[in-house]
């Protein structure tokens, strides 16, 4: 049973096709890369894995679950968790605030009016667990407004692991990062095992490519080429695509 | 965080022992005033201040608690079923508002929210035979909660003052909770709370409740102590001074929202007994809070205070640096 299966999803905006006819195959466990120019509909893809969008047709499965309808906050609970290519964190919060607000997330406790959250003494060691993950748990206590962008970058990241999930879409982990920082996380990403499938849209061809195994490539809405690392870097429609000739 | 303590441990003692050193009855009853003033400011702030959701028909719950209050006393039933019939009222209505207003956020929630406002103004002032129009509801005597008679301003100030004490732990509490986190959180980033899992929608509507709750409380203890309500109460002009005790105090903290509210009730009943024109004084004041503080009085008073304490830090750390310079 795959991961994740998409199934000939549409999606438009008025007259414009974002979506194309898109079908996805992602076995359990797999490192899959989209990749594809700006405006490919790469973003749009996840939106509407996760919910955020709701596709004109087709479907999409989890673990062979029909999710197609299941509104976007339930997905989390499905073990599907997600990153934003635009930093989306509670900027006012401390680093272990925005991680424990993760963790809070599937939790029944998230309804309780009446505990003190600071005192949950395993949503704090969690947070702090997966802080460590990321190599933060120095920084537990800092506002997030007092963080740079790179350690930003990893909170996000930090906060989809803590959820736990069994399926982990990453929209560009790398954008803007320094090449220090892109190892750091490159690293980061090498160490999450096995039992995550993981999905990741990344333009920084370099690193993205000794991360992925399987490649689907997204052009104008469609998938034009799909394959293994090999066979996509040397399909002439990529580089057509890419490079214009 | 010491300081905070202290100055709560202050202000308690400052609220507890108020009778015996305010001169005077008629500012005993302003207090009384400020203190329900600050249940209602309390609860626009969880919208307001917490849910990044400012309502401008607040005052229409407000008022809806006190005419249901009135209504049933005049029509013969007892107190504890009057208060009853106020708070299922007003949370009643709240939800009704929530339904209705939570379709959108900013702009388009103060609109919804303005407008069921003006609708209540227009029933209370319209509907007659319930709200008695112009003429308002008199009411005939207070409650005696455990046999006690709060008839006297001493004792009317220290019911309210019970009340406000329990309204301000519980807002205390929720803010420190998950569901406040989560509230906050729907305020900063919508989205990333959805697809965190969380029912935001669910969430705002909570929040909403919790603020029709403390609203219904404040107009009840309202209509008790004017002992009387019309549509005054409940128009525009009230909604706004509401959502201005929030701003001015500090939205979004839990002490502001009663500075707030002492803040508005002092001009109003106090200064406006030696100055004609108290409103201009009022604007005057909110535009200096706007330019100076803008993020409130609390907030902005803390904010000078840390800054003036660094720099007598630093004037005497470098004081310290120079004596030890010369001696050397």
């Amino acid at each position: 049973m795959s991961a994740l299966t998409v199934n000939a999803l549409c999606k438009a905006f008025g007259g414009l096709h974002v979506t194309t006819d898109v079908n996805l195959n992602v076995e359990p466990g797999e490192r899959r890369l989209i990749i594809g120019p700006n405006g490919a509909g790469k973003t749009t893809l996840f939106n509407l894995i996760t919910g955020e969008l709701m596709p004109d047709s087709g479907s999409i499965q989890l673990f062979g679950h029909d999710i197609t309808r299941v509104p976007s906050r339930r997905r989390p609970h499905m073990s599907m968790a997600r990153t934003y290519q635009i930093i989306t964190l509670f900027p006012n919060d401390t680093i272990i605030h925005n991680v424990s607000l993760a963790l809070l997330g599937l939790s029944p406790m998230r309804w309780n009016p009446l505990i003190d959250m600071k005192r949950q003494g395993h949503i704090v060691e969690q947070a702090h667990e997966a802080l460590k993950r990321v190599g933060l748990s120095h920084l537990a206590e800092r506002p997030l407004g007092e963080t740079s962008y790179g350690e930003r970058r990893r909170v996000e990241i930090a906060m989809a692991l803590a959820q736990n999930p069994k399926v982990l879409l990453l929209d560009e982990p790398f954008a803007g990062l320094s090449i220090d920082e892109r190892r750091d996380v490159h690293q980061l990403l090498l160490a999450i095992p096995r039992d995550v499938t993981m999905v990741m849209i990344e333009h920084n061809m370099d690193v993205a490519l000794e991360f992925a195994e399987r490649i689907t490539l997204l052009h104008f809405g469609e998938v034009i080429v799909e394959g293994t690392r090999a066979e996509v870097v040397a399909d002439p429609r990529t580089r057509e695509v890419y490079l214009g000739h | 965080m010491s300081a905070r303590v202290i100055a709560l441990a202050v202000g308690f003692v400052a609220l507890v022992t108020l009778p015996y050193w305010m001169p005077g009855i008629y500012y005993i009853n302003v207090s009384s005033q400020i203190l329900f003033s600050a249940i209602f400011a309390l609860g626009l702030n969880i919208l307001a201040g917490y849910g990044g959701l400012v309502s401008l028909g607040h005052a229409g719950l407000f008022g809806i608690a006190a005419y249901a209050t009135g209504y049933m006393l005049q029509h013969g039933f007892g107190h504890p079923i009057a208060i009853l019939t106020a708070l299922v009222g007003g949370m009643a209505s709240m939800a009704v508002y929530a339904v209705l207003s939570l379709r959108a956020t900013g702009i388009g929630f103060i609109m919804i929210t303005l407008a069921l406002g003006e609708i209540i103004w227009g029933l209370a002032y319209r509907w007659i035979s319930i709200t008695g129009g112009d003429n308002g509801i008199n009411l005939h005597g207070r409650p005696q909660p455990f046999g006690i008679e709060i008839n006297t301003a001493n004792s009317f100030y220290y019911t309210t003052l019970v009340v406000f004490l329990v309204a301000f732990a519980a807002v205390a509490v929720f803010v420190r909770s998950p569901l406040g986190a989560a509230l906050m959180g729907t305020r900063d980033q919508a989205r990333r709370m959805n697809a965190l899992g969380y029912h935001v929608w669910a969430i705002r509507f909570w929040a909403c409740m919790f603020s029709g709750l403390l609203t219904a409380i404040a107009g009840i203890l309202f209509v008790y102590y004017t002992q009387f309500i019309s549509p005054q109460a409940l128009d525009l002009t009230a909604s706004a001074e509401v959502v201005l005790m929030v701003i001015a105090g500090g939205a979004g903290t839990l002490l502001g929202p009663i500075v707030g509210a002492a803040l508005v009730i002092v001009v109003k009943s106090v200064v406006s007994g030696f100055i004609e024109r108290w409103n201009m004084l009022l604007g005057a004041i909110f535009v200096a809070i706007v330019i100076l503080m803008p993020e409130g009085l609390v907030p902005g008073t803390a904010r000078l205070w840390r800054l003036a304490w660094r720099k007598a830090g630093a004037q005497a750390s470098r004081e310290a640096e120079r004596k030890a310079g010369t001696g050397s």
